[in-house]
Parts: structure tokens; sequence; C-alpha cells
């Protein structure tokens, strides 16, 4: 029985589960991205750099999202006259989709998700680096110098800290035993720090050293300053957004956010016990209201280190991300895997 | 010139080297890629051609005079007054440091002398105009860079200076407060006390962006070692103000020539740095606010009484002469040469300024870096494009 059937207690036809997912996934995607831009980007931002703007829209700012998102889609939908015409409208949508399939194997709730996978991070880790196929042809479809730079320094970049990532997970699976995201979370719940049971274990107390490669990662990934350097706005203009206008340009933007809010929750899956809180029964079937919610708590706070780090770094050079990622993060979580695995074995 | 130190030469050897190499060892087909005329990091329509191979800089050569304003043609059909108003806006980030060398000039020639009050006054706006410049220069650098935040932290605290400015001259960017012989008004009531406020609060910025800024890991690995100019270099480039004192070479014009401002009688110091790099040429400019902002305190503790005009005529005929006057604005030296037959206005007028020359060294010492690097040269080395396209 799907998770979405379950929790309504009905069966469903295949057709409309699938529809039903499909929105649901939609919801599970714009609504963390919404919270995200509004609660980070305007609220936050504009108290960290002193800029009241974004604050004076509508109640508490709130009507701000909607006159963007209005603004974006009222632009011109400008193509480059040498441009490659198909894989300039294509790239956005690549890059949208690698976020949407990262969160169908998120887990909400015991019965909340959109697929139960056996090796979910596995597939979370695999389609996440699709965005960067969508970044590299959006770089090189836009016929443009500074986008040609902007796509290649992105695909440099997300595949060097697609590594760290790897490694800084296969911790977690070591511990868990599992590569089932659901597993990882009950484990999490039910787990022990190396045989002592005091507390539930979120993994963030013992794999501290992963969860902060995987967060320093992540920031790549989402190239987020200090590693931003393939919209490096000062450099390369915006990089491979620098021909994108009005929807294009908002679906990138969403992107951008969305995954945020994706690795979030995956890193909140992972470190901090999922939909789970001490105090909770994991399997009943109010957790598929609350798990929700927890997760969106974890994944605030989460995105609030992303933001926290991008509004405070200055930017990297190309070649020392690149130094960084393999002298410093790639050794630090073979040497995180390796105290694991005695660890491990010993208790 | 000062002895060049062992490490300095060095890196100069080294940076000659790193260009041999790229140059032979791995050939491929060069891009070029041009940044500019309207590009983020030149902020004003400056064009950098630069041939890349991958990210590295091959040649770059910078293209100016997009916005050519004819400024020193202008002059020769105004007269001495009205040429106040207009070069305010040669470096409109301090633009009442623009004026002094010009009426300084044009006293000169007349042979008068402003009061010493007026003198107090015209020092410490001066170095406020200062402040208003390095400030928004210390947000844009680390913009460049990419930390956005100090970049807001540089707006709003500009506005403490520019408030004081306004309040006293009535225009906020462009003040047209001096006149030849004197100020144009009093300083009003209760404007020392906010201005002094104002100072501790631009004090307080310099240690917030130490903090943010200069302390920070990443911003030192991208400005420590990228951008060496060594002394001798920038000298031949005619570099002036900060770029020099960067580079180590202790020369400022606020305490070794005579203009006639009263910066040799305040306390101060002269801050150089020997490195050469992006991150000397900061450091410099930051510890040139804190030492202006001291200045605009001692200038206002110090301020003697009396008339804020000398007499002058009520028309401004100049006789004839030619004079230079330099003085060390925000960017570096500035200077004006006056000819004149003894007209309303100069029969000639010539404008050194500094964004010019502190621009010229950009194809020598972007050769061999990588992309991001020109930015943060560009960035330290610091150019009003006003100031270059006169």
């Amino acid at each position: 029985m799907s998770g979405a059937s379950a929790i309504f207690s009905v069966e469903l036809a295949y057709w409309q589960q699938t529809i039903l997912r499909s929105v649901g996934v939609l919801a599970a995607v714009l609504l963390p991205a919404g919270t995200i831009v509004y609660l980070f980007l305007f609220k936050m931002m504009s108290f960290m750099q002193s800029r009241i703007g974004p604050n004076e829209a509508g109640p508490y700012g709130s009507m701000q999202l909607l006159a963007e998102v209005g603004k974006w889609l009222q632009k011109e939908d400008i193509f480059p006259s040498k441009a490659d015409r198909h894989l300039f409208a294509m790239a956005p949508y690549i890059v949208v989709a690698s976020v949407l399939l990262v969160y169908v194997a998120v887990p909400f709730g015991p019965d909340a998700w959109f697929a139960e996978l056996d090796a979910g991070i596995f597939y979370v880790l695999a389609v996440s680096s699709l965005s960067a196929i969508g970044v590299l042809v959006a770089g090189w479809a836009s016929a443009n110098k500074y986008a040609l730079i902007g796509g290649l320094r992105a695909a440099g970049q997300l595949i060097a800290y697609e590594l760290p990532m790897l490694l800084a997970v296969v911790g977690v699976c070591v511990q868990a035993g599992s590569l089932n995201l659901f597993d990882i979370v009950r484990a999490q719940a039910d787990g022990a720090i190396f045989g002592w049971e005091a507390v539930g274990n979120p993994y963030i107390l013992t794999q501290f050293a992963g969860f902060a490669i995987f967060m320093v990662a992540t920031q790549a990934e989402l190239t987020q300053p200090p590693f931003d350097m393939p919209v490096a706005e000062s450099e390369l203009v915006t990089g491979y957004m620098t021909e994108y206008s009005g929807i294009r340009f908002l679906l990138f933007f969403i992107a951008e956010f969305a995954s945020a809010g994706a690795f979030a929750i995956i890193a909140s899956t992972l470190f901090l016990g999922g939909y789970y809180l001490p105090g909770l029964d994991l399997d009943a079937n109010y957790m598929n209201v609350v798990g929700p919610l927890v997760l969106l708590g974890k994944m605030v706070l989460v995105t609030f280190l992303i933001f926290w780090a991008r509004f405070t770094y200055p930017r990297f050079r190309e070649d020392q991300l690149q130094r960084f990622a393999w002298t410093v993060l790639i050794p630090l979580a073979l040497v995180n895997i390796l105290a694991t695995m005695i660890l491990k074995v010993a208790f | 010139m000062t002895a060049v130190s062992d490490r300095e030469q060095l890196r100069y050897i080294a940076a000659q080297a790193a260009d041999a190499r790229i140059n032979f060892e791995i050939e491929t087909e060069g891009m070029t890629i041009n940044l500019g005329p309207q590009h983020p990091a030149t902020h004003g329509t400056l064009r950098i051609v630069a041939k890349l191979d991958a990210e590295q800089v091959i040649t770059a050569e910078p293209v100016a005079g997009y916005m050519h304003r004819g400024y020193e043609k202008i002059c020769e059909a105004r007269t001495y007054p009205q040429i106040n108003t207009l070069v305010n806006r040669i470096d409109w980030l301090g633009s009442f440091a623009n004026e002094v060398p010009f009426i300084l000039a044009s006293e000169r020639l007349m042979d008068v002398e402003a009061p010493p009050r007026a003198q107090w006054i015209r020092t410490a706006m001066f170095e406020m105009s200062r402040i208003a410049n390095l400030v928004l220069f210390a947000g844009d650098t680390a913009l460049q860079i990419g930390g956005q935040t100090a970049a807001f932290y540089g707006f709003r605290d500009r506005e403490f200076v520019l408030n004081q400015i306004e309040a006293v001259s009535g225009g906020r960017f462009h003040p047209n407060f001096d006149r030849i012989g004197g100020l144009k008004d009093d300083l009003p009531k209760g404007w020392i006390a906010e201005t002094k406020t104002a100072m501790e609060k631009v004090r307080a910025f310099c240690d917030e962006i130490d903090d943010l800024v200069t302390g920070n890991e990443i911003f030192q690995a991208r400005t420590r070692g990228v951008g060496i100019i060594p002394a001798d270099v920038a000298q031949s480039y005619g570099l002036s103000g900060a770029n020099l004192r960067g580079s180590g070479v202790d020369w400022d014009l606020r305490r070794d020539s005579h203009s006639g401002l009263v910066h040799r009688e305040l306390d101060w110091k002269v801050h150089t740095h020997p490195d050469g790099d992006c991150f000397s040429r900061w450091w410099v400019r930051i510890q040139e606010i804190r030492e202006a902002t001291r200045m605009v305190d001692q200038c206002l503790d110090g301020l003697p009484s009396g008339p804020i005009m000398a007499k002058v005529p009520r028309i401004i005929k100049v006789p004839a002469g030619e004079a230079y006057v330099e003085t060390e604005n925000p960017l570096g030296a500035m200077g004006y040469y006056v000819v004149s037959k003894g007209d309303l206005g100069p029969f000639r007028l010539k404008i050194r300024s500094a964004s010019f020359n502190n621009i010229s060294v950009l194809p020598w010492v972007l050769r061999g870096v990588y992309v991001p690097d020109i930015v943060s040269i560009l960035a330290s080395l610091y150019f009003i494009l006003g100031d270059i396209d006169r």
C-alpha cells in the first residue's frame, strides 16, 4: 500500500495516486522553497545586512515573495540569437527535475512518503547530481563566454564535491547498517551510541565530522557563497544564469532554494533523526502529520546554517575550492569512515 | 626611490617566470573575454579586454574613455566659481576633496589665503570626504570578493558622514562648499558634536569590517599574494595614494607637501604596508579611515574662531600666471594646473587625478592571474570611472 493512500485509509487507483503524488511533490518542493526565501532571503538577510526593504511589502513583508514572483512572470522570455534554443529552454527544467526527484525518496512520516527505496540515500545522491548536467547545458547553450565559464566551473565544482558528500554519508550508512532512509531514521530513533542507550541517537552526535563535511559539500553543491563561483556576480555577471530571464530564471531561482531545502532535509534525515523527535512514537499514525512538521522545523534549522554562511563569507577562488575539497574534505571523510567502522566492529 | 627588498624582487621574478610558463608550456587556443564596458566589477564603463587561457589571463588591456566628459575643455569656458561646481563630480564618492586643490591653486594665483578657521573646516571636510569614499571602498571590495553583507554596511555607514556633509553644505554628493578665499558658510549649530558621534560610528564600522572581512580566512586567501605591485613598478607607473603606500612607499602629500591644508598641525600617521598585494592596499585604506576619523576629531577640537572668508573681490578675476597644486585625495594625488591670462575663467586647466594612473598598471599586474583575481585586483586598486574619463 502506498504512503498517500495509507494516510487517508482509502484505496485509490494507480492514476489517482500518481496525480496525488505529483501534487504532493510539487507542494513538498515549493513549500520549503517559499519558506526559505521568505524566512532567510527576506527576513534574515535584511536583518543581517541592515536593509529594511524586503520587510515593507505587506504584513511582516509577506507580500514580497508574491511581488517577486509576479515580477519574474511578467518579464520577457529572451533567447540569445546564437543560443542552442532547445537546450537553452530545457536546462532549467533539468535542474528543477533533479530537485523534484530528490524529494521522492524522503521519509516524511511512517506512511507519508512518495516512494520507499531500499537504496534511498544512494538514489538521492545520484539524482541530486543531475543538476550538474542542467547547469552545464545552461552554460553551454547560452552562447555566452561568462555563461560557459560559469557552467564549466559549476560542473567542476559539483563533481569535486560529490565525492566528500558521498564519503560523509558512508559513515551514517555504516552506523545504521542500511542505505534505506527509513531504516536510518528508525536506527536513530531507537538506536544507541555505540552501545550506550540512554537517548535516541541522532547521528550528529557520533557523526559530527560527517555532518560538517556534508554541510560544506552541500554549500558547494548548492553553489552558495563561499562556493558560488559558478554564479559569481562580480566576476561572471551571474555565470550560467547570465542569459536567462523571466520564468526560466525563476525556475533556476526556485531550484536553488528548493535544493537548499532538499539538502537540508537530507541532512536532517541523516544526522538529526529525520521526522522523529525523542518522546514521540515513531510508528504512530499522528506522526504522518507531526512528522512532516518536525522535518520542516529541522530543515529550517539546517538551512539557517547554510544561509548564515552565505551572508557572511566572501568567495573562494576556483583552484582554492578544488584544493580544499581534495586535500581537506576527502581525507577527513575517509578518516571518519575508518573510525566509524572500527567503532562499529568494536561495539 | 626606496630600495626594493629581496622578497619583492623574488616575487617580481616569480611573476615574470609565470608569464613565460603560460606562454610556452600549455599552448592552447585563447579566449578573448570583454570585462565591460558594463560589468559589475568595473563599477562604471571601463572595459578590460582579457585574453584567457582557461581561467588564466594571458594579456589584459584596459580600454577607458566610454564616458569622456571633457572637463578640461569645459572649464576653459567657465568662470572660476562655476568650475568649482563642475569639479565636484570628478570623483563622485569623495566630492568635496575634488574642490580643494582647484580652490587652493586659484588662491595661490590670486595670492589670497583663507582664514585659519576656513582652513581647519576645509581640512575636516576634506578628511570626511575621504571617509565617505573609503568606507564605500571597504564595502565594495568585500562585495567584489563575494561578501555581500559588508557592502551594505559600507553604504549604511557612509550615510553618517554624508549626513554631516549635507548638514553643513546643503549638498549630499556635490557640496560645492569651497569658495576662493574661504568657505561658503560657517558651521551650523550642533554640528561639531554630531560629527564626533558620526566619527565614533565610523570607527565602530572599521572594527566591524575588521571582524567581518579583514580577519576572514577566505578574504585573506583571496587577497594575500594576489596582484603584487613592487615599489619600483608602482612608482614607474605613477601610482599614488593608498596603492603606492600599499607597496611600501612612504609618500603622502598631506605630510610631504605644504598645500594649504592644516594636516601638518595634526597628530596622525602615514600607514604603509610592505607586501604590495591586494591585502596590503586594503589594509592601508582601512587604517586611513581610522586616521581620518582621528584627524576630523582633532580639526574640530582645535577649530580656531574668526571669519571664514578672506577679502576677495565680488567678481573673481585671477591674475595672469600659472599654478599647480596637488593634494592627497581619497584615491591618490590629485592636482590642478591652472593657467590664467587674467580673465574670469582659466585659459587652460589641466587636471591630474589619481585613478587614471592607478589603473595604468593593470596590463602589467593582470598577467598570469586567474579571472577571479582580476576582480580582487580591480577592487583593491580602487578607481572611480569619472576620475579616469575626465
